[in-house]
């Protein structure tokens, strides 16, 4: 054999051995006496286009599962988390979700991230009879009401009346919309239309982009010339800190409304000066500083918070909330009911006044969402921080 | 706002966006020039220049002038570790792998900016002031003079460099035929190696005059080297004065297509022009045909 | 076509007939699917690029045309999946005619970045005609095939459904490769001027084997179509096109057998990574930087080679050996 050869096998071989032992480390769990672990799937967009989401919904996953596991497990028995990644994208998450089910045995699904996604293995999980709570924002995943779809995020319909509220009261009645061309965007997008004859909304100016655009001027520059009282944009990063950059370059006046998509300082951070006066609807979560102590959700919202920050030395997001609400759900019918899925799935279904992250959840057979628009509340941004709007 | 603010301002934003596509698309050529190849990991460079300067400005607090040089320095370093990496070892590629080559060399890239920066979109400060300025009731953003400007300078020292300099003659030599200069004497691999630096050194300028008006994620590469292969191809590959002109005629398509037509279909309107010049006059604008088959 | 290939042929079609039974697990079977319904892909890919010498990096668009003409028929105008089939074959076809005839003038690069542009514009349309095409929200519901009155629920159905038509095509393809015309666009490859000169009409082998390959992607958009019943345009974007041509190099691109390699390793290996999360990427651009560079000419090939190698050298060694022991 000559050398080459020789130092390339040892190079295969070596390659081999650490591929084994990587595997082994990503494969290990917390060993119990004797207790049977319960395994509980999550699949995520942990990379690409939807890793706003997917990441800090992992990291609050895998947050939860240490804590559960040091404190003793659920009924003793170690909380075994599985980890997909569905980079966002439907063929992944298909393949993903049958892994999942088929192979690994999974109790319940935390996931995804996305709609799209979402949509895409709601038929799976109902064939196969696989409870799935999923930390995406489309409507249409919980109407029609299916057996064993669950979501905990609030509805998109309801951050759009929200926002049709708050307009209404400031007198506002020709607005411009301004939306990316994601899954999020257009049903931010969808909605907007659909529900603004209600409040006696005209939309003037209906203008998109792509994802990845980086200069939405000519757009904007379009909204300029109409008699639009405000802009209203749905859309995820970078759009969303890019928009209110370039309304300030063009030197539109007219206030800025964001979906709850806004749900990280660090859009605020990113758009700098032109994010003053950004108003939104979001969960609690981002003010909970300036939250009154006696209010219902501050206390989880305050430990997740403290928590999160602590462990990943980032910002909080709404999106990793969603994860907790779904994950906590899963959890506390495990330890209700055991590990029968048909059980814990009747358990969620009936579960009342839930204190969670994205809001105060009332499960019922016909709702399976369990949030409504109070689960809202319109913040705004003041000096670079997030404050609750309030009346001025 | 009168249309013809609107149409001024459309012209700005084309402007400003057309000229990184330009810069791109110069990056491919110089590329393409001494070597024939294509490198789809163009776009990266843009993208490292952009973040690198981002850790240097927001992270080590170094004045943006002198992390300028440093950023496009640093790109510079990982261009010529490109090429000794994975261009250099191949044997007799075909166009096939090659794409794939700087392809893989690409996913790497991000993979590797993915770790080291994360996800998140990152900006820096402007370079002068941030308030726009008036003309004709259009605004003009101060960063986009900047990118005007370092664009356009970058351009004469490029001019200088390759009508001036030995080097510079030397990579323009292997352009038309390396076969003919190295037997004139001419270290063909080292002006590959040089072209690689090059190109990446013009990719970092791109990236960090761009990220204070469009920020910088480890995601920003592939539909930059997209459109500045674009531009680069619309021109005429192999004519640096053709790239960053369809660099812009791209830039101004996008912009004008947004603003006339749709906003939605902006990107499919430009590249429809391209396909229309391409099918019409299959060596771009300003590529000349004798010259390509010499360079075989 | 030559004994070798028949045996490997009858080999193969052994195996896919048994794979299913000896795996059991749906979620297997369902990777299998993929892997047969990409192959459809690729092996027309590998007959542009490896045989006939052209590039395309606008095939994703071929795949989600089919997919989106047998997916929007079989929904919004109540057809069945048999007639979406074959809308989609035919319109995959007129689409690459259409774009085909002027596209293929271009050469190299110019090519790439023709189809390029032709792959993101259609990508742009399945985003933005929201009336058609549900626009980035996808549409889902699509009904699964049927035969008589048996639907194709299970992923087993399907999976011998796909893998039946993948062997049609698969032995179709081999059968060209091995024929007069198959030589015709052999000499295409190496040198379209000699071809020329020696009577070979290149720019019709050129179209004919675009529009083929074009149609078969259109094919195996339908059988995704049917199969994950929800399309959504992220799955047809320019990041596939590229995808596919990395499966014909990894797997060889001067060989059919090659395709089928490189669309199973490309297929199965990140299903593997996505334990991996965040390095899966990292991972992947490795092993495919590294076989460009050590196996340029792609897996089948390249292994091939070093075996060859192996077996004269050892043989080398034998007759040593003999002798010595003499």
């Amino acid at each position: 054999m000559t050398k080459s050869k020789k130092s390339r096998l040892k190079g295969v071989g070596l390659f081999l051995c650490l591929t084994i032992f990587v595997l082994g480390l990503t494969c290990s769990y917390p060993v119990f006496a004797s207790k049977q672990p319960y395994k509980v799937g999550a699949i995520f967009a942990i990379t690409g286009g939807a890793s706003f989401l997917g990441e800090p919904e992992r990291n609050t996953a895998r947050m939860i599962e240490e804590m559960i596991n040091a404190r003793g497990g659920i009924n003793g028995h170690p909380l075994q988390l599985i980890i997909e990644d569905t980079a966002g994208d439907e063929t992944k998450t298909v393949n993903a979700v049958k892994k999942l089910i088929y192979r690994d045995n999974v109790l319940a699904i935390v996931g995804p991230s996305r709609s799209g996604t979402t949509m895409a293995i709601i038929p799976i999980v109902e064939k196969e009879g696989v409870l799935l709570i999923s930390c995406a924002a489309a409507e249409a995943i919980v109407s029609p009401v299916k057996k064993w779809v669950f979501k905990t995020p609030q509805k998109d319909s309801d951050a759009v009346r929200k926002i049709y509220e708050y307009m209404n009261k400031k007198g506002i009645s020709r607005i411009a919309i301004i939306t990316g061309t994601t899954g999020f965007g257009d049903q931010g997008r969808k909605q907007l239309k659909q529900l603004a004859p209600e409040y006696g909304i005209s939309i003037v100016a209906d203008e998109t982009y792509g994802p990845k655009d980086t200069d939405m001027t000519a757009q904007l520059t379009r909204i300029k010339a109409t008699p639009a009282q405000a802009v209203v944009n749905w859309s995820i990063v970078p759009a969303q800190s890019i928009v209110p950059k370039n309304m300030r370059q063009l030197g539109m006046k007219i206030p800025l409304l964001q979906s709850h998509g806004f749900g990280n300082i660090m859009y605020v951070e990113l758009a700098g000066e032109a994010a003053e006066g950004i108003i939104f609807p979001a969960g609690r979560l981002l003010a909970v500083d300036t939250l009154p102590d006696d209010h219902p959700q501050k206390e989880v919202l305050a430990r997740y918070k403290k928590e999160y920050e602590a462990r990943f030395k980032e910002n909080v997001s709404t999106f990793g909330g969603h994860a907790w609400d779904a994950l906590w759900l899963v959890i506390n019918a495990l330890e209700e009911t055991g590990p029968r899925p048909e059980a814990m799935r009747t358990n969620i279904e009936h579960t009342k006044e839930f204190v969670g992250t994205g809001g105060i959840f009332n499960f019922s057979p016909q709702d399976h969402n369990g949030l409504t628009k109070e689960a809202f509340e319109m913040l705004t941004v003041k000096r670079g921080k997030f404050v609750v709007l309030g009346e001025s | 706002m009168s249309p013809a603010s609107q149409f001024l301002q459309y012209i700005f934003t084309g402007v400003a966006v057309g000229a990184i596509y330009g810069m791109v698309a110069l990056g491919f050529n110089i590329i393409y020039n001494a070597t024939g190849i294509i490198n789809l990991a163009q776009g990266e460079f843009v993208m490292l220049g952009g973040m690198i300067m981002i850790s240097l400005t927001n992270g080590l607090k170094i004045p943006m002038g002198v992390g300028f040089f440093i950023s496009v320095g640093i790109v510079t370093l990982i261009g010529a570790i490109f090429e000794r990496g994975a261009i250099h070892p191949l044997r007799n590629p075909s166009i096939m792998s090659l794409i794939i080559i700087t392809v893989a060399a690409s996913i790497l890239l991000k993979g590797g900016a993915m770790f080291i920066w994360g996800k998140q979109t990152y900006t820096l400060p402007p370079f002068s002031s941030n308030n726009p300025i008036s003309i004709g009731g259009a605004a003009l953003t101060p960063q986009t003079i900047w990118i005007l400007g370092i664009m356009g300078a970058s351009m004469v020292a490029l001019a200088i460099f390759f009508n001036f300099t030995i080097t510079g003659k030397a990579m323009r030599a292997c352009a038309v035929n390396r076969l003919a200069a190295s037997l004139v004497g001419i270290n063909v691999k080292l002006m590959v190696l040089f072209s690689f630096a090059l190109s990446a050194a013009i990719g970092a300028v791109a990236g960090v005059i761009i990220t204070p008006v469009a920020l910088m994620d480890y995601d920003r590469g592939t539909l930059l080297a997209i459109k500045g292969f674009a531009s680069a191809v619309l021109g005429g590959l192999g004519s640096n004065v053709g790239a960053v002109v369809a660099g812009f005629i791209i830039g101004l398509m996008e912009s004008m297509g947004a603003g006339f037509i749709s906003s939605g279909y902006k990107d499919a309107i430009a590249l429809l022009v391209l396909l229309f010049v391409l099918f019409l006059r299959p060596e771009g604008i300003m590529g000349r045909v004798e010259e390509e088959k010499f360079k075989k | 076509m030559g004994r070798k290939n028949l045996y490997a042929m009858v080999v193969l079609t052994g195996v896919v007939l048994l794979l299913p039974y000896l795996i059991g697990n749906p979620y297997y079977v369902g990777v299998l699917v993929f892997l047969g319904i990409y192959s459809l892909i690729t092996i027309g890919l590998c007959l542009l690029i490896g045989y006939t010498g052209q590039i395309s990096l606008g095939h994703a668009a071929f795949f989600g045309l089919g997919a989106y003409t047998s997916g929007i028929l079989s929904t919004r105008f109540g057809l069945s999946p048999w007639l979406g089939m074959v809308a989609a074959i035919f319109l995959t076809g007129g689409v690459a005619f259409v774009i085909g005839a002027p596209a293929l003038k271009l050469k190299g690069h110019y090519l790439a970045m023709a189809t390029l542009a032709f792959g993101e514009i259609i990508y742009i349309i399945f985003n933005q005609w929201i009336a058609c095409t549900g626009g980035p929200s996808g549409f889902g519901e699509i009904p699964r095939f049927s035969i008589g009155g048996f639907s194709l629920e299970s992923d087993f159905s399907y999976y011998y459904f796909v893998w039946g038509i993948v062997l049609f095509v698969f032995l179709a393809s081999l059968n060209l490769v091995h024929s007069r015309i198959g030589r015709a666009l052999r000499s295409i490859r190496d040198s379209e001027v000699a071809a020329r000169c020696m009577g070979v009409n290149t720019s019709s082998y050129k179209l004919k084997i675009f529009v083929f390959s074009a149609t078969l992607a259109g094919l195996a958009g339908s059988l995704y179509a049917h199969f994950v019943t929800f399309l959504s345009p992220g799955s047809f974007s320019v990041m596939f096109s590229i995808i596919l041509l990395t499966m014909v190099a990894v797997g060889g691109m001067a060989n059919i057998w090659g395709a089928i390699i490189g669309t199973a390793i490309l297929t199965i290996l990140p299903e593997y990574l996505r334990a991996f999360e965040d390095y899966d990427i990292l991972i992947y651009g490795s092993v495919l930087l590294g076989i460009m560079i050590f196996l340029p000419e792609g897996l089948v090939i390249g292994i091939f080679n070093i075996l060859k190698e192996k077996i004269s050298s050892t043989g080398a060694l034998e007759e040593r050996t003999l002798t010595a022991g003499k």
